[in-house]
């Protein structure tokens, strides 16, 4: 695991909970939609803050994408669900929410199942023979071709 | 009744992001390190290479069907009870998932962690 692998980890965490919370944003400039106007949905593509959203999950979509061709799936996940607790800790520092106890043991078990799966190993699944295989058959079709 | 559908809508997407988790994980296990291959190819046989990867397409249909399964599982349940059972059990049924078709080696380490992940995840909810 090299530092730009982490980073790639970094950004599900933090393009997930942004654009999910810019697309909240949005929604609410549009008022609810209901189930019967799914036309409203097509129309939310105007907002900017739903654009902006839109661009940012496709970003994270990116990022997880990247993550699950050098790590396994069961080691990418937890990272995925830091984004609940970095949306509390943005309520709680950013707007003054109040964080029950409840919600705070939540947010240690959480972090404490990330850190679990962070420290041992990324990859354990045999497919990464074939990956080195495939990078392998990348290598000489290049050489071939020059 | 409308519990009954809305944990017929909790299963269905437990059911489809679980499918489509381990097949864009599959795709992408396929694909190989995008980080090696941009580096040699260029970002557009990244691209390309993923987006003619069966699974990667397949996948990506299950998420969609996951994310209606969603929106309906919210006009019939609560935010508070879809949301958070949805996306905790989610966790196990991925680690289980992952052992029988990926065969990640999802050891005591793994396990502990989905099981805290699901606890927090419902505790963050409620």
């Amino acid at each position: 695991m090299t530092f730009r692998k982490y980073l790639v980890l970094a950004g599900i965490t933090v393009f997930s909970t942004a654009g999910d919370s810019l697309l909240a944003r949005g929604m609410k400039d549009l008022g609810g939609v209901s189930l019967h106007h799914l036309s409203g949905l097509l129309l939310a593509i105007l907002n900017p803050w739903v654009t902006a959203g839109i661009l940012l999950l496709l970003t994270f979509f990116a990022c997880y994408m990247s993550a699950l061709s050098w790590a396994d799936l069961t080691y990418v996940l937890p990272a995925t669900s830091l984004s609940y607790v970095l949306v509390a800790l943005i309520g709680h520092f950013r707007l003054h929410e109040e964080i029950s106890p409840a919600r705070w043991l939540g947010i240690a078990l959480i972090a404490a199942g990330v850190g679990f799966v962070a420290a041992g190993p990324s990859i354990t699944s045999s497919r990464q023979s074939r990956n080195s295989l495939n990078t392998a058959a990348d290598a000489l079709s290049q050489e071939v071709k020059l | 009744m409308k519990n009954l559908y809305a944990w017929a809508a909790i299963g269905l997407i437990i059911l489809a992001s679980t499918t489509g988790d381990i097949l864009l994980s599959h795709a992408m296990k396929r694909v190989g390190d995008v980080g090696e291959l941009w580096k040699r190819r260029g970002i557009l046989a990244v691209v390309a290479r993923v987006l003619t990867t069966p699974t990667f397409v397949v996948g990506l249909m299950a998420m969609g069907v996951a994310f209606y399964s969603l929106l309906f599982g919210l006009s019939w349940g609560n935010l508070s009870l879809v949301v958070p059972a949805s996306a905790s059990l989610t966790f196990v049924a991925n680690a289980v998932a992952a052992r029988i078709f990926l065969h990640e080696q999802v050891g005591r380490r793994r396990w502990i962690a989905a099981l805290l992940v699901a606890c927090g995840v419902v505790l963050m909810a409620v």
